[in-house]
């Protein structure tokens, strides 16, 4: 059997510093003044600068949909953009969700339906099931199961995540 | 007295740690906050046998930010001896050791760990990192490894022989009826949501706290200490909240053993996370062939059964499976018996996945059944009713209990079976081909030795502990619901904790025994507060319970009472200002004890239950929708119907995915898994799953497990696959004997 290399010349900026950039987030309401390197993806800020870890990583390749947040309200996987790029937006995390004490009502419903096992889909889910709404598509269960597909839940929570976002979807004034 | 809503064992409250889940605020192993703490990426091989000649490193050292870069070369000491990294589960063979020589024994295997100030520059640098390999012939495509197949000499102490009974040759060569078919299931990976990671926290005086995912933490602090050179008092691992498991994380994973080498010799806090794609470079459900052999009259009773099976291993590890012996235990039949082995190949070991060896084995076996009952003309429910054996048909052990009769009957009921017309094909709606499909699950009820420890505070708060994981299972749920049952208390005076190697002992979490051990822990350690709490009581002014005995006490609402008094009794808090005491505590342990293994000797212990199917099949392109799912189980007492409901409905999801999506592709030229990743294995996703209904039967068992639990994790899944498999028959006549049924499989039937 043959040798195998891995031939890989140095690349010429790879001991060059990272410039770091400003940007201004604001995250759940707070405005948050920040120096973040390009390479940053929005994901790897909040887990890793802001420690707001409730949003997670299940791939870091857009595939899974556990790191939803809302930016401007439209849900995004926030492991596909850079940080950098969202410069003057509002972020709102799942951390953001509740007033104070009080539950948001998807939290509730989360909760009374039992849509979580494991719970580390559960953030993204919530996330997405709000950007869902804002959205103004869905009416029925099928349009629920249909757009809420880019979140996957290994646990197998869906019928019980349909029945959550069914309550807060009906619930809600009519556009 | 306060009017307090039942809470106690057999009410469907939600999960207490919903909050924690639902805001974010549950920290995962990758979370927690670590001082001046190092990234780790890992670099994996590019082959899948050989060695490793030569490292460079130069240009991912350059990289700004960059500490350190581990590799065989430079590891920092660890033990010599094999049996040093033997985990709970024992496998037998030779444990993976990360970074321990240049030998590749798989692609994908750890081969460098990247350690930086960030993420990003320890990601970057490690692509950087170039290898140089000399390679091997190497195989990992499962139809050339049986040609290796053998059955280990030592095998691994979970694994049960199938026992012969009569002459199942014989009978089947004799019989009416006759079925000889070969059934496959592709490869699958556990792919829990979240990631493995390992976050070491180095405290610089000799103790490391460990923040892992693994479904049991003292099995990985053991680990830890005797293959790491650490004193076991010096290795303190958590696993609060654990993304999900499935078997992934019984035993430890290699980015364990990789943070933990880093964190030694870098004398730093480490944190290595494996990206998705390493997800499928460890634990994966071993690939199976199973030829099944059945005999029957025309009646359709079985007169032989016999099963040859092999499932995939690796070549250092024997992992075993039990495929053919469920079949075996299940139907009634003179003659039975079966065979079987394991084929290596260059992957990393096969491990347990979500019911290992009944879901692939009994799933299986339920196809084979069903085609039987077609030879038969029978209907496959009655011809399962035929066949029925009210005993453990194997070992010829009465059960503790077995409800799997009223389940059929009532899941029947629920699905509407009986407006089943049974030709295939013969059901449709609009232009798509209509099935229903039954098949039947079987697992084991498990008990393991597990201790807890309940404290009462002299505010009337509880405190119950141990050291079992909750992965998703509601465990949280169930040790605060048994301890509200046993001390009268409600859940806000609650608290339960887990998932730390300091509580009192427990084993890793599987096989479907959290519940029944830690929930009888938790009810003995409570019950022993409640006899302190008597005792106190005798000190009471006015002494209320006078001649009582602990007997005639109960506990209600946050009193101590005697049994059937109208009367509230006296608040336990009052009980605790008169001890004089801030808390009242206990530690207990619950194992089965001497009467308990005698009647494991005695008794088989196992859940069932009746899977009932519809699928919809769009004939223009072999679309499958699975449209309505009843599973109706029967496992003993339920402790808490909603999240019992949960873990059926994530076992159901997960026998889906076995039937149409889940299969890990062998590139076997470069000997690796070609779709690694959620784009390209597939896991169903929400608009893939339609409606499920869950039926708990009736099913007291006080002999089963101290509660008369019998544990629901892996019941969901087993035979769910088959009732999918069997309602695309009934639907469209096409028979497909391997998993996953894909649209070129259906396809290829149509030529
Ligand atoms: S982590 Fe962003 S989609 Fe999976
Ligand atoms: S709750 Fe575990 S992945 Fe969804």
């Amino acid at each position: 059997m043959p040798t195998l290399t891995a031939s890989r010349p140095l690349p010429a900026e790879a001991s060059r510093p990272i410039d770091t950039i400003p940007i201004t987030l604001t995250v759940n309401g707070s405005v948050r003044r920040l120096q973040v390197e390009p390479w940053t993806t929005l994901l790897d800020l909040l887990r890793d600068k802001l420690d707001l870890t409730g949003t997670k990583k299940g791939c870091d390749h857009g595939q899974c949909g556990a790191c939803t947040v809302l930016i401007d309200g439209r849900r995004i996987n926030s492991c596909l953009t850079l940080a950098v790029v969202r410069d003057g937006c509002a972020i709102t995390t799942i951390e953001g969700m509740a007033t104070g004490a009080d539950l948001h009502p998807l939290q509730a419903a989360f909760i009374e339906h039992d849509a979580f096992q494991c719970g580390y889909c559960t953030p993204g889910q919530i996330c997405s099931a709000q950007g869902l709404i804002n959205e103004g598509r869905a009416t029925s269960r099928d349009d629920v199961r249909e757009l809420m597909s880019g979140n996957l839940c290994r646990c197998g929570a869906y019928t019980n995540i349909t029945d959550a976002v069914m309550d807060v979807l009906q619930a809600e004034p009519a556009r | 007295m306060g009017n307090q809503m039942k809470v106690g064992i057999g009410t469907a409250i939600s999960r207490v740690d919903g909050r924690e889940k639902v805001t974010g605020a549950a920290r995962y192993a990758a979370e927690y906050v670590v001082p001046d703490m190092l990234y780790g990426v890992i670099v994996s091989s590019a082959i899948a046998k050989g060695s490793i000649t030569a490292i460079d490193e130069d240009a991912a050292r350059s990289v700004p930010g960059i500490v350190e870069i581990l590799s065989h070369k430079n590891r920092p000491g660890e033990a010599w001896f094999d049996r040093s990294y033997k985990d709970e589960l024992n496998i037998p063979g030779t444990p993976f050791k990360a970074l321990h020589d240049s030998t590749i024994l798989f692609s994908g295997q750890p081969v460098a760990v990247v350690l930086g100030k960030t993420f990003e520059a320890a990601r970057y640098a490690a692509s950087l990192v170039a290898i140089t390999y000399q390679e091997e012939a190497h195989n990992i495509d499962f139809a050339v490894s049986l040609a290796e197949k053998f059955l280990p000499k030592k095998k691994r102490n979970t694994y049960h022989p199938p026992k012969t009974r009569g002459e199942p040759d014989k009978a089947f060569d004799a019989a009416a009826l006759q079925l000889h078919e070969e059934y496959h299931l592709a490869t699958e990976h556990h792919n829990p949501m979240e990631m493995h990671a390992s976050t070491v926290e180095w405290h610089g005086d000799g103790r490391i706290t460990v923040y892992d995912k693994t479904q049991g933490s003292q099995g990985v602090q053991a680990y830890i200490a005797s293959g790491f050179g650490f004193s076991k008092k010096d290795v303190r691992v958590v696993n609060a909240y654990v993304g999900g498991g499935f078997g992934s994380g019984l035993r430890p994973q290699y980015q364990t053993q990789l943070a933990v080498l880093a964190a030694k010799k870098t004398k730093r806090s480490v944190r290595v996370v494996m990206t998705r794609q390493q997800m499928f470079t460890h634990a994966h459900r071993p690939e199976c062939t199973y030829s099944i052999k059945l005999g029957a009259e025309t009646t359709g009773m079985f007169t032989s059964i016999y099963g040859d099976a092999t499932t995939s291993t690796s070549r250092f590890e024997n992992n075993m499976e039990d495929i053919v012996t469920w079949g075996m235990m299940n139907y009634a039949s003179p003659n039975a018996g079966g065979e079987y082995t394991v084929a290596p190949r260059d992957t990393y070991t096969s491990a347990d996945m979500r019911a290992p060896g009944a879901a692939t084995g009994m799933t299986l076996f339920e196809i084979a059944v069903d085609e039987m009952a077609y030879k038969a003309k029978v209907d496959p429910l009655e011809f399962r009713t035929i066949n029925y054996s009210e005993i453990d048909a194997m070992n010829e052990l009465p059960f503790t209990s077995k409800a799997l009769r009223e389940a059929y009957r009532e899941g029947a009921k629920a699905f509407g079976w009986s407006r089943r017309t049974p030709e295939p094909r013969s059901m449709t709606d609009g232009r798509e081909l209509v099935g229903w499909g039954v098949a039947t699950g079987m697992w084991d009820a498990q008990f393991s030795k597990t201790s807890a420890s309940a404290k009462l505070s002299a505010n009337g708060h509880l405190e119950v502990a141990c050291a079992t994981s909750d992965i998703g299972t509601g465990t949280y749920t169930v040790m605060t619901q048994v301890a509200a049952d046993t001390l009268g208390l409600s859940i806000t005076q609650i608290t339960a904790k887990l998932g730390d190697s300091d509580l009192p002992t427990a084993p890793v979490e599987g096989g479907s025994w959290g519940a029944a051990s830690s929930g009888a822990a938790v009810q003995l350690a409570c019950q022993a507060v409640g006899k302190k709490l008597f005792k106190a009581a005798k000190g009471l002014e006015g002494d209320p319970f006078g001649a009582a005995n602990f007997d005639d006490v109960e506990f209600v609402d946050g009193h101590m009472k005697l049994k059937g008094s109208d009367v509230a009794g006296v608040p336990l808090t009052t009980i605790m200002r008169s001890s004089g005491e801030n808390s009242i505590e206990a530690e207990e342990t619950a194992s089965s004890g001497i009467s308990g293994m005698i009647s494991m000797m005695k008794k088989a212990r196992n859940t069932h239950s009746a899977v009932f199917v519809e699928v919809k099949v769009d004939e223009d392109l072999n679309v499958v929708r699975v449209t309505r799912v009843v599973n109706a189980v029967a496992a003993g007492r339920i402790i808490n119907p909603k999240t019992a409901r949960s873990q059926i409905l994530g076992g159901v999801v997960m026998g889906i995915g076995m039937a149409l999506h889940e299969e890990t592709f062998a590139d076997v030229k470069l000997g690796r898994w070609m779709n690694h990743d959620y784009a390209e294995y597939h896991v169903p996703a929400n608009a893939d799953i339609y409606d499920i209904e869950v039926l708990f039967v009736d099913e007291p068992d006080p002999e089963v497990t101290p509660l008369g639990v019998k544990g629901l994790g892996e019941i969901g899944i087993v035979g769910t696959a088959a009732a999918v498999a069997n309602a695309i028959y009934h639907a469209t006549g096409k028979r497909v004997r391997s998993l996953p049924i894909t649209i070129d499989k259906l396809l290829e039937l149509e030529k």
